[in-house]
């Protein structure tokens, strides 16, 4: 026991002597979140658009003034005539145009149809599509305003009701999504980094000559990781419900238990890079190319696993992020207890006892 | 000639094809200072990794401390100390704290780590340093630390691979009477070096070449036996016959 303090003790020193690494450790959650709930949103607001109305009758203008003065649209300019529609758009910031042919409202009144045209920058074709949306149920609205009452005799009303999420939040989808990134991230890099660097110096031979029990050495590793990464995990979870209004509505405590998992999850993960690699720069590359990009990829919380082919989709279930994700969602965002996620649980279960089984036996062959 | 510390019989290492460590057989005492030499090649770390702990020998038989090294593993990393060819200290913690880390280790008390420490502080004249981190010492302050942390627990024997590399040569002077003082504590001290001055402070030593012991005396008979006026030339007659090339 008191061997095993020692080791706690120095792994302690390790982490918190070197500042660079250590303002990483915490500096990253803070700048994730930010960025994932603020900078990122799938929401556009302020789009430029222009006007092109040969029209400019009161159907027209009425219509222009409700476009502006809705919030995902910024009217930029008046246009005279199509042709400065295209040089518009190689100015650059202009997303839509909207074209109103001549005698608009006289076509709508009189003729009961009236055409509109959306021309939209489709070089990012899903910005065009959401902002052609948008227009589209403006323009909707519009006719709706126009139309006498009772005009139409059979209506069907569709009413919308967004569970969990009612304002169509993107950060319920990014917390979950960050706080598996990161908590993956540093345990796995954290402790190959650190195992492999004992081997690179060449003090793990003097550790394994001691007689200190090797596993010892190996959990002691790990401790402060697993502090540090409490304290993130506090860290995302006090930013997400005091910054982005982010309610918790499952239960902390076993949000925490589940959180410790992929902690030790992740952990052992690392402990087997650390074994099948000789020095820092590859352990550091394996762990991030191996974690980083699977874990924004695979977890779901930027492209949806359900429109993956189908050999990507079992590839993503060997991702423990993804699982925790499922968790994470599942606790916080809908208020699940354990009965709804004791599956995901038992795979992340299985994942840590078969990574641990083979990094220790791994670990075990290099000694002899 | 009862107090024999180290016991090898036909000891042999094999990876693979490649046999690194070919039937060695050799008794260390109790108090000896036994200096094993070798080329670069010749097999010195992979026997000394056997007689460690840190592999396990292919074949043959080897008693640490009366311990058998295939059965008693645990039993012998309580009477050993080591120092590796690298540099074994952790240079971002402070000297205190690496004799504290290194004492904790091997199990000794907080009153005998407190005690240790500071004779061992006072010994090397670091008592004003303590609280400095390791990676700023000298190289050869550095040595003479990791050495006394490496007889800190007071093991019978202390293994030192190449323990002055790069060190100069007053320095390597005071590593030798770090030597000596702990060799006269009675702790056997195993050494492997490329220096043949410090060859000659050596009780007893053991030519390697292409792991095998050709020559096993002590300095003055086995210049007799090679008919040389220094060590080098002892080297040089032997290692000459070396077929594997150095690495």
């Amino acid at each position: 026991m008191k061997q095993f303090l020692s080791f706690i003790k120095k792994e302690f020193y390790h982490v918190f002597r070197d500042k660079k690494t250590l303002l990483m450790l915490f500096g990253l959650p803070i700048i994730e979140i930010v960025l994932f709930g603020f900078a990122l949103t799938n929401e556009i607001k302020n789009s430029k658009i222009v006007v092109c109305d040969y029209s400019q009758d009161e159907a027209s203008q009425l219509l222009t003034q409700k476009i502006e003065s809705n919030y995902n649209f910024t009217v930029e300019k008046n246009l005279l005539s199509h042709n400065e529609i295209e040089n518009s758009f190689k100015q650059g910031d202009i997303k839509l145009a909207i074209v109103f042919p001549s005698n608009f409202q006289q076509s709508l009144f009189h003729e009961n149809i009236a055409q509109i045209q959306i021309i939209a920058d489709a070089s990012d074709p899903n910005t065009a599509y959401t902002l052609t949306n948008y227009m589209k149920q403006i323009i909707l609205d519009y006719q709706r305003s126009i139309l006498p009452k009772g005009a139409i005799p059979m209506q069907i009303q569709s009413e919308m009701k967004m569970l969990y999420n009612p304002e169509l939040k993107a950060s319920i989808n990014f917390v979950p999504g960050v706080m598996a990134l990161i908590l993956t991230l540093i345990c796995v890099m954290m402790t190959s980094v650190s195992i492999v660097r004992e081997k690179e110096l060449g003090t793990m031979e003097i550790l394994l000559v001691s007689p200190s029990n090797p596993i010892m050495i190996i959990i002691a590793k790990a401790i402060p990781y697993l502090v540090v990464s409490i304290i993130n995990l506090i860290i995302i979870l006090l930013l997400s419900v005091f910054l982005l209004d982010m309610p918790i509505h499952g239960s902390i405590i076993l949000l925490f238990a589940e959180s410790i998992l992929l902690i030790i999850t992740a952990l052992s993960l690392g402990l087997l890079i650390s074994n099948s690699t000789a020095n820092q720069q590859s352990a550091m590359l394996i762990s991030l190319m191996g974690m980083l990009l699977p874990t924004m990829m695979f977890t779901g919380f930027m492209f949806p696993i359900e429109n993956m082919p189908i050999p990507l989709q079992v590839i993503s279930n060997l991702v423990p992020a993804k699982w925790y994700y499922t968790i994470v969602k599942s606790i916080m965002v809908q208020g699940l207890g354990f009965a709804a996620i004791w599956k995901e649980t038992l795979v992340l279960i299985g994942m840590t006892v078969f990574l641990l089984t083979v990094s220790i036996k791994k670990f075990k062959i290099r000694l002899s | 000639m009862n107090n024999i510390v180290i016991q090898t019989n036909g000891l042999t290492k094999k990876f693979g094809d490649f046999t690194a460590v070919n039937e060695i057989t050799f008794d260390v005492q109790a108090g000896e200072i036994f200096g094993f030499l070798g080329a670069n090649g010749a097999g010195k770390t992979t026997a000394m990794r056997m007689l460690c702990g840190l592999s396990q020998p292919t074949s043959g038989k080897a008693t640490i401390a009366g311990c058998d090294i295939y059965t008693q593993t645990e039993k012998i990393k309580k009477n050993i100390g080591y120092m590796s060819q690298k540099f074994s200290l952790y240079e971002d913690l402070t000297v205190i704290e690496n004799i504290r880390f290194f004492a904790g280790i091997y199990g000794l008390s907080d009153i005998e780590i407190k005690e240790k420490s500071n004779i061992l502080l006072h010994k090397l004249g670091l008592e004003t340093s303590k609280k400095k981190l390791v990676g700023s010492l000298p190289l050869g302050w550095k040595q003479k630390l990791a050495f006394s942390v490496a007889v800190i627990h007071e093991p019978s024997i202390v293994f030192l691979d190449e323990p002055t590399g790069g060190v100069d040569p007053i320095t390597r002077r005071q590593f030798w009477d770090l030597i000596y003082e702990a060799s006269d504590n009675g702790i056997t001290v195993f050494v492997t070096t490329h220096y043949m001055d410090e060859a000659e402070y050596c009780s007893r030593l053991s030519m390697m070449v292409d792991g095998e012991i050709k020559a096993l005396n002590s300095p003055t008979n086995l210049k007799d036996q090679f008919h040389a006026d220094s060590m080098d030339e002892v080297f040089y007659e032997l290692a000459r016959g070396a077929k594997r090339k150095a690495d």
